[in-house]
């Protein structure tokens, strides 16, 4: 279980627990946090799930496979913090993460 | 009386996604979410893919958790059969009897699996894939030494193929054109996917016209044209779908091939609004109308639905786009082949990474296919977007990057 903050473009912050083993995507749409879209459900095939992982938690998150970082190079914003939420697994060491939304995801 | 509300009749994947984006756009009214499976709504691309594999939870199945809907206040009606609906009363009335009152309504019917009235259709062991219902079926019947015919090479049946070997079944699969996905993707791309089900032991045979299904009660083949019978364990019909619109237009709401909608995914009746596999579109990149079967599709008109109602302004038209997973091969989709003069094929179908972009006479990308390379998906997708010409050899050229092309 982490508790995550998901800021919106316009600042509003969300913040929601997320059980082991969902992905932050996951944590976001099942409590309807808008400004996630997740098109594709997860399958790393839409990069409508884009967000921006606050430094402090980089190193935690994991890094992004081949298919991610090609995904995400042509969303919108991105920034070198830019990350697919749909692959980052939510585990306890998550727990106070936070992520920032772009401005839109299409 | 209590205030009506929004009434959503369908509980799929537009259905769900509609009742969620009325709430995040801010609709404090009544919602009511009407659906004749058992199941909440939930995500229909895993029951060709991971879970007929056995590799997906009915919770990761779900769109949402049970507790979403509560926390929503979302009234969701499982079970529960729209039998027709009176647009003078503003109500629907459902199997059971009872008449809802709607202020607006959706329409989220979705589409059911086309049947063929095929000779044998009814035997044991015909099985189609639209539910997860049919899903569980169709696990149930497959699994090492069984023998699966695939009636149908489309992306369902092609998907339950590679389901099927990974499971250990032997399959083969049976279409009536001259290729596979002869209807939904380029050539170059029918060949590579035969080629790649032939690699992994799927027998595929085109131009092959299926007349029926052998078998005494459980089916035991099926019937080519030439007379010959392919035997079977069990056989999967998976030959397109088609719209669940006879209840609107029973009343009297526009239809042709699906309900017809305008870009904010408005009916005839202004107070109606249809999403999904349900309705005939517009396709404004193209200039054209059409249905559309994909999930991003269903989601694009959730989200015009809920903005018209609760007066957000209408957002661009986004670039359709589609995607399936066989084996170890990603397709994503993005744009439709309208008005193709070029396909340019980047990279080679050999390497299993490589991606075909339809070109119109003017040189503009309308479209393109691509296998393991989501940046020429995703360039590609910038690119229908910009409707601006490319050059057909920069774009055969791998050492200009997707990105450059795009920019
Ligand atoms: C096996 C399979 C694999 C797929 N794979 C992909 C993929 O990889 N990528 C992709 O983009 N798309 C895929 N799709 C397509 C995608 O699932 C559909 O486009 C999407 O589900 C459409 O959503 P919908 O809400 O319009 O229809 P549906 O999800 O079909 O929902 C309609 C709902 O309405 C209900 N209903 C119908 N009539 C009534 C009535 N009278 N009263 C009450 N309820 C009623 C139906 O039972 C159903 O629950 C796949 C579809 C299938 C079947
Ligand atoms: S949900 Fe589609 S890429 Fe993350």
């Amino acid at each position: 279980m982490a508790k995550i903050t998901y800021i919106e473009h316009d600042g509003t912050a969300h913040t929601v627990e997320v059980a082991d083993g969902l992905s932050v995507m996951e944590g976001a749409v099942n409590n309807n946090v808008p400004g996630i879209d997740a098109d594709c459900g997860g399958s790393c095939a839409c990069a409508t799930c884009h967000v921006y992982v606050d430094a402090a938690w980089q190193h935690l998150t994991g890094v992004k496979n081949e298919s991610e970082a090609s995904m995400i190079s042509f969303a919108n914003g991105v920034e070198a913090n830019s990350r697919l939420s749909c692959q980052i697994p939510v585990s306890a060491a998550l727990d106070g993460l936070v992520v920032r939304m772009p401005a839109g995801q299409h | 009386m209590s205030e009506a509300g929004i009434v959503i009749a369908g509980a799929g994947h537009a259905g769900g996604a509609a009742a969620a984006a009325l709430r995040q756009f801010g609709w404090k009214g009544a919602i009511t979410l009407i659906g004749d499976e058992p199941l909440l709504p939930y995500q229909r691309p895993p029951l060709s893919k991971a879970w007929l594999k056995g590799e997906a939870t009915a919770e990761s199945l779900a769109l949402r958790p049970e507790r979403f809907y509560t926390q929503q206040n979302i009234d969701v009606r499982l079970s529960s059969s729209v039998a027709s609906i009176d647009r003078a009363d503003h109500a629907v009335c459902l199997t059971d009897g009872t008449v809802v009152r709607y202020e607006k309504l959706i329409l989220a019917l979705g589409a059911r699996a086309r049947r063929l009235g095929l000779p044998g259709f009814e035997l044991d062991g015909v099985l189609e894939l639209r539910t997860a219902a049919d899903a569980d079926r169709l696990k149930a019947a497959i699994g090492p030494g069984r023998r699966i015919a695939i009636v149908g090479g489309g992306y369902i049946g092609l998907e339950a193929a590679a389901s099927a070997r990974a499971l250990g079944a032997e399959a083969f699969v049976m279409e009536r054109e001259t290729r596979l996905l002869a209807r939904v993707a380029s050539p170059p791309l029918s060949d590579f996917f035969a080629a790649a089900h032939r690699a992994h032991g799927v027998a595929v045979f085109t131009g092959a016209q299926v007349v029926g299904l052998a078998g005494r009660s459980h089916v035991s083949g099926v019937q080519l044209a030439d007379g010959s019978v392919l035997a079977c364990d069990v056989a999967l019909i998976g030959v397109g779908a088609v719209p669940n619109e006879e209840i609107a237009a029973a009343s009297g709401l526009e239809c042709s091939n699906g309900v017809v909608v305008d870009g904010q995914a408005r009916t005839s009746d202004g107070d109606v609004f249809a999403v999904g596999d349900l309705t005939n579109r517009p396709l404004a990149l193209y200039g054209r109308r059409g249905r559309l079967e994909s999930v991003p599709n269903a989601l694009e008109q959730a989200r015009q639905a809920a903005s018209a109602i609760t007066g957000r302004p209408a957002s661009a038209a986004e670039v359709p786009w589609f995607w399936s997973d066989q084996y170890d091969i990603k397709l994503q989709i993005a744009g439709m082949p309208f008005d193709v003069a070029a396909l340019v094929v980047r990279g080679d179908p050999a390497s299993g990474a490589f991606a075909v972009f339809h070109l119109d006479a003017a040189g503009c990308v309308q479209c393109v296919e691509s296998v393991n390379t989501p940046d020429a998906f995703m360039g590609g997708r910038q690119l229908i977007m910009k409707r601006k010409p490319v050059d057909a050899a920069a774009l055969r050229d791998l050492s200009f990057t997707m990105k450059d092309l795009a920019a």
